[in-house]
């Protein structure tokens, strides 16, 4: 009989009655095969995996990462609820240790859902992983994340709501910003002046292929993550890498997805990208829930596989080494970095325009973080959108010290009624979150 | 009148129905190495001065096929699969004779590799000189596209008896579980057939001549011919029978747990408004997960005869049972000697002193008289039927869901009312009542309630079809059914032939025009894209006929309830 080494939690829900629209590629079909080769392979009878139902996730857990403008429910679908929700079931079931994997096979994902949320962005509303992490954090005893991003498009949402965190790893693994949406994630993105260095971004370049990818896990990813030690490792598992899928442009495959889930370990993954739903979906998610479970994979194959045409060239596994090379001393380099960053300052200011490709329209931020040695800073952020709401949202970090604690308060309350619509106050300390309407 | 046979681990019972209610009931021991002895003699004792001709059919519920599989005599069996890609099949092997052959077919029904004709004879000639007449051949998602396991059946034709398929023994998508049923179907095939035949060839000697059925798992009925085809449909349908006893006297708008309280183990099950709950996936019998359909059951080690003991300075009752009870000459305590003990039972085959006797040491140990430990024993006993009923019901309401509908909504069981049946049920019902939120409540007759709901189930069966118009076709590879469709073929189109395939089948398995009352298990539409543009439309139905009573049923319960 088969038996799992490790005990494996499955959230299955492929929302078959949800979609962007009839022909996006984020529709009702798009899990379908997947489930078929699920069933078929009898996944869900092998001793050790087990499957959940999904949990609705509760507005207090958006709200520990995100401001919703004007608020939770207008921005989200009952999917994103369940969707997010599913994650954080299988994180309760691995924290409760009733299982030691998790893997959340959810949709809509959520990478591209940035802290200010007017609306959809590549696919996304609401960052499935954050709200995951910041509930386990508030409910459990957790202190530091790494959170490994393998989609193929840069999980810029992820990026900007731990950029100030010196507590959460993030590294993205995606196709070069220069060739796919959303054309950022590049090398000397590394986060803000309390924790640059714990985002890194590793671009590849397009025809990639499971080599260039497994290079960067076991040179780069797996070194950092053993200087780091996360008490938690948590997989942004997108599946667009693969060389089926209609959006990008990399050759990965199901048994390299599999190697990168046995290499890095994850203690949760979370369904991401992926839409190649009948060419690469089904084999890749059976690799990768074969390798958690710690059972062999090695016959995993899709029907159209054929190494010796996805190989990649030789000067693309000199761009990869590179890369991994130039991000890797921006990691040994990160405290004279957030030295050089913080430079006397008293603020920190970032200026941006966010595209909201999914729901078609800008917004516009102010971002303004109290430089601090003490804790992770408290950070303001001044957001209009061309649409409709234009907020403030004041974030006090979880371990805020007590200056930053009092600038927050101080941000949420001198702030004037008639110049914003909403004025937030999302204290991580005290796990609120505070609401003044305009007048 | 019909005839309803059900066959228990010590007893048979065997009850005649009819206009008059329950028109006669026996019980006759079971002699387990001559069931063919037992239900034969059972059949002549019931029907003694009854002409064959006022008798509609027999319905038989055996224990053969499900001791066969327990304790692992059956007959062996070739296994031919063509596994592809994937997880490694040798996991999936059912004994000596197992082969895995080229071949793959993926999730849409593609054919990716062929089948290799010469691999295949090969295999054949090897079975055959291995003395092997019934052979299995799955194919991984045969259930989507059927042709291999069609071309390999008719390469292996010439060698064997007698060959089943994959796609023929279930729609399911579930390889490993296809793998095990179609073998246990083979693997009880030839002990199947011969007992039938002896009991109908025996009875048209004697001059009874009647229709025989078998009753399945899933609380249906089948024609024993039809079940010639899937011998495997008539393994673990004792179960069912109790349920289907409780069905009648069920509340018509409410959800009742079943309990069927025997000696070693208590057996549970849900109605929903009188209907059966059936299992998402089919029977787990011995080291095997099948495809069987099934009602949903529960079964726990706590049963009238289960071994009482001290653990750790408390009172444990089962799982295991050693003997029968010590009022009945048995070697340990157990919560029949509690009866005994309390004056609930006062059988006179029974030795109250004994019970007291075997009581003595726990009551010592727990610093109670004989009869306090007697209703602690009691107490527990009911107390663990019900927890483990609340745990089944949490089971059942932790079930995956996949569409945001079915979350929203979100259909919880809340059972309120539970039946039981079974040797001490009717000692335990009233104090069950008392402890817990439940109404509880006897099955009428409940002695031979699983012979009466034997008697009385319909013909069920399920049928799983599927289109696609992208490639322009609907299938029921169960059915052996395949039919071009065009474009603008829908939804309903599809749910329309899924209703005739679903009535052809019951009426072939034995269903009477009456008892065609079809269900909805399934009902999938979905838009296929590719490259930005709707290409089709894939379609999922299943359908069945769902377990119940037959149309007639409500005249002969009434009667019963009342008598």
């Amino acid at each position: 009989m088969l038996t799992a080494k490790h005990k494996t939690g499955l959230i299955f829900f492929p929302a078959f009655d949800w979609a962007i629209s009839p022909t996006h590629p984020e529709r009702e079909e798009r899990l379908l095969y997947t489930q078929d080769q699920v069933l078929e392979e009898g996944l869900l009878d092998i001793d050790g995996i087990i499957e959940y139902k999904a949990n609705l996730v509760e507005i207090k857990d958006v709200q520990r990462v995100h401001f919703c403008a004007p608020d939770e429910r207008s921005v989200m679908t009952e999917s994103h609820f369940i969707s997010a929700g599913g994650a954080k079931t299988i994180a309760d079931a691995v924290m409760q240790k009733k299982i030691d994997k998790g893997f959340a096979l959810v949709r809509p994902p959520g990478h591209h859902a940035c802290r200010v949320v007017h609306g959809g962005r590549g696919f996304c509303n609401v960052n499935n992983e954050a709200i995951m992490i910041e509930y386990i954090r508030s409910a459990y005893n957790v202190d530091r994340v790494a959170i490994i991003d393998t989609d193929c498009h840069h999980g810029d949402g992820t990026q900007d709501i731990y950029w100030h965190d010196p507590d959460t790893l993030f590294i993205s693994i995606h196709q070069d910003g220069r060739t796919l949406y959303p054309g950022s994630g590049f090398p000397e993105e590394l986060g803000g002046p309390m924790a640059a260095g714990t985002t890194l971004n590793v671009p590849l370049p397009p025809y990639t292929s499971e080599e260039g990818f497994l290079y960067a896990i076991r040179e780069l990813v797996l070194p950092i993550l053993d200087e780091f030690k996360p008490d938690i490792i948590i997989n942004s598992a997108g599946q667009d890498n693969h060389f089926t899928d209609p959006l990008t442009n990399m050759n990965f495959s199901a048994q390299g997805y599999a190697d990168l889930t046995r290499l890095l370990k994850p203690d949760i993954a979370v369904l991401e990208g992926g839409y190649s739903i009948e060419g690469a979906l089904p084999y890749v998610n059976l690799g990768i829930i074969l390798a958690m479970a710690g059972l062999d994979y090695s016959s995993v194959r899709e029907p159209d596989y054929n190494y010796s045409k996805l190989r990649q060239s030789d000067q693309i596994t000199q761009v990869v080494e590179r890369t991994c090379d130039t991000v890797m001393s921006n990691w040994n380099a990160r405290e004279l970095i957030r030295m050089r960053m913080k430079s006397n300052k008293q603020f920190d200011k970032r200026r941006r325009t966010i595209m909201y490709d999914t729901d078609g329209f800008y917004e516009h931020q102010n971002e303004t973080i109290r430089i601090c040695t003490d804790c992770a800073g408290t950070l303001k952020i001044d957001s209009t959108s061309d649409v409709g709401q234009h907020i403030l949202g004041v974030h006090i970090p979880r371990k805020a010290c007590h200056a930053c604690r009092e600038q927050g308060f101080e941000w949420y309350d001198g702030a004037s009624k008639t110049s914003y619509d909403m004025i937030i106050c999302q204290n991580r300390v005290d796990d609120t979150y505070m609401v003044r309407k305009k007048s | 009148m019909i005839i309803g046979l059900d066959v228990g681990g010590t007893h048979t019972d065997i009850v005649l129905v009819g206009e008059n209610g329950l028109e006669r009931k026996i019980k006759v021991p079971t002699d387990t190495a001559a069931l063919f002895q037992t239900v034969l003699t059972g059949i002549e004792k019931i029907t003694e001065n009854i002409p064959s001709e006022k008798i509609r059919h027999a319905v038989l519920s055996t224990t053969l096929t499900t001791n066969a599989i327990v304790q692992n005599k059956l007959s062996p069996v070739g296994m031919i699969v063509s596994a592809g890609p994937g997880i490694n099949p040798a996991f999936f092997r059912t004994g000596e004779h197992y082969f895995n052959v080229s071949g793959t077919i993926d999730h849409s029904g593609r054919e990716i590799a062929a089948i290799n004709r010469k691999e295949i004879e090969e295999i054949a000639d090897r079975l055959k000189s291995a003395g092997i007449r019934h052979v299995g051949v799955v194919g991984k998602f045969s259930a989507r596209n059927p042709d291999h396991e069609i071309a390999i059946e008719k390469i292996i034709a010439p060698y064997f008896d007698k060959i089943f398929l994959g796609h023929r023994i279930s729609g399911h998508l579930n390889f490993p579980r296809r793998i095990a049923t179609t073998f246990l179907n083979a693997a009880v095939y030839p002990i199947h057939k011969e007992f039938f035949e002896a009991v109908k060839s025996t009875l048209t000697q004697k001059g009874i001549s009647i229709p025989i059925y078998i009753l399945k798992a899933d609380g249906g009925t089948m024609a024993f011919d039809a079940s010639i085809d899937y011998p495997g449909q008539s393994v673990l349908s004792g179960p069912s029978a109790s349920v289907m006893g409780s069905v009648a006297f069920a509340p018509a708008d409410r959800e009742t747990i079943v309990m069927d309280i025997g000696g070693t183990t208590t057996d549970m099950a849900v109605l929903i408004n009188q209907v059966p709950l059936l299992s998402p996936s089919g029977i787990e019998i011995g080291e095997y997960k099948t495809l069987i359909r099934a009602l949903h059951s529960h079964s726990i080690g706590i049963g009238g005869d289960s071994a009482v003991r001290m653990e750790k300075e408390a009172l444990k009752i089962g799982p295991d049972r050693v003997g029968s009870a010590m009022a009945y000459g048995g070697p340990v305590p157990t919560p029949t000697d509690a009866l005994f003990v309390l004056g609930k039972t006062d059988d006179p085959a029974g030795d109250k002193t004994k019970s007291i006797e075997g009581l003595a040491p726990i009551a010592k140990q727990l610093g109670l008289t004989v009869e306090e430990a007697a209703f602690e024993i009691f107490d527990l006993a009911c107390q663990d039927i019900l927890t483990a009923a609340r745990e089944m019901v949490e089971r059942i309401n932790s079930k995956p869901v996949y569409t945001i509908k079915e979350v929203l909504t979100g259909y919880k069981l809340k059972p309120r009312h539970v039946m039981v049946l079974g040797g001490p049920a009717a000692y335990f019902a009233d104090h069950m009542e008392q402890i817990s939120e439940f109404t509880v409540q006897t099955v009428p007759q409940w002695s031979v309630a699983n012979a009466i709901g034997t008697a009385l189930s319909r013909t069920t069966c399920e049928i799983t079809l599927f289109a696609d118009t992208q490639k322009g076709v609907a299938m029921a590879p169960g059915e052996s059914f395949s039919q071009p469709v065009g474009p603008n073929f829908t939804r309903k189109d599809a749910l329309e032939l899924g209703y005739e395939l679903l009535r052809q089948k019951a009426l072939q398995t034995g269903a009477n025009l009456d008892d065609l009352e079809p269900d909805i298990l399934e009902d999938l539409e979905f838009n296929m894209v590719r490259g930005f543009r709707l290409t089709g439309k894939n379609i999922r139905i299943k359908l069945q006929i769902k377990p119940g009573l037959i149309h007639q049923y409500k005249m002969i319960t009434d009667k019963i309830a009342a008598m």
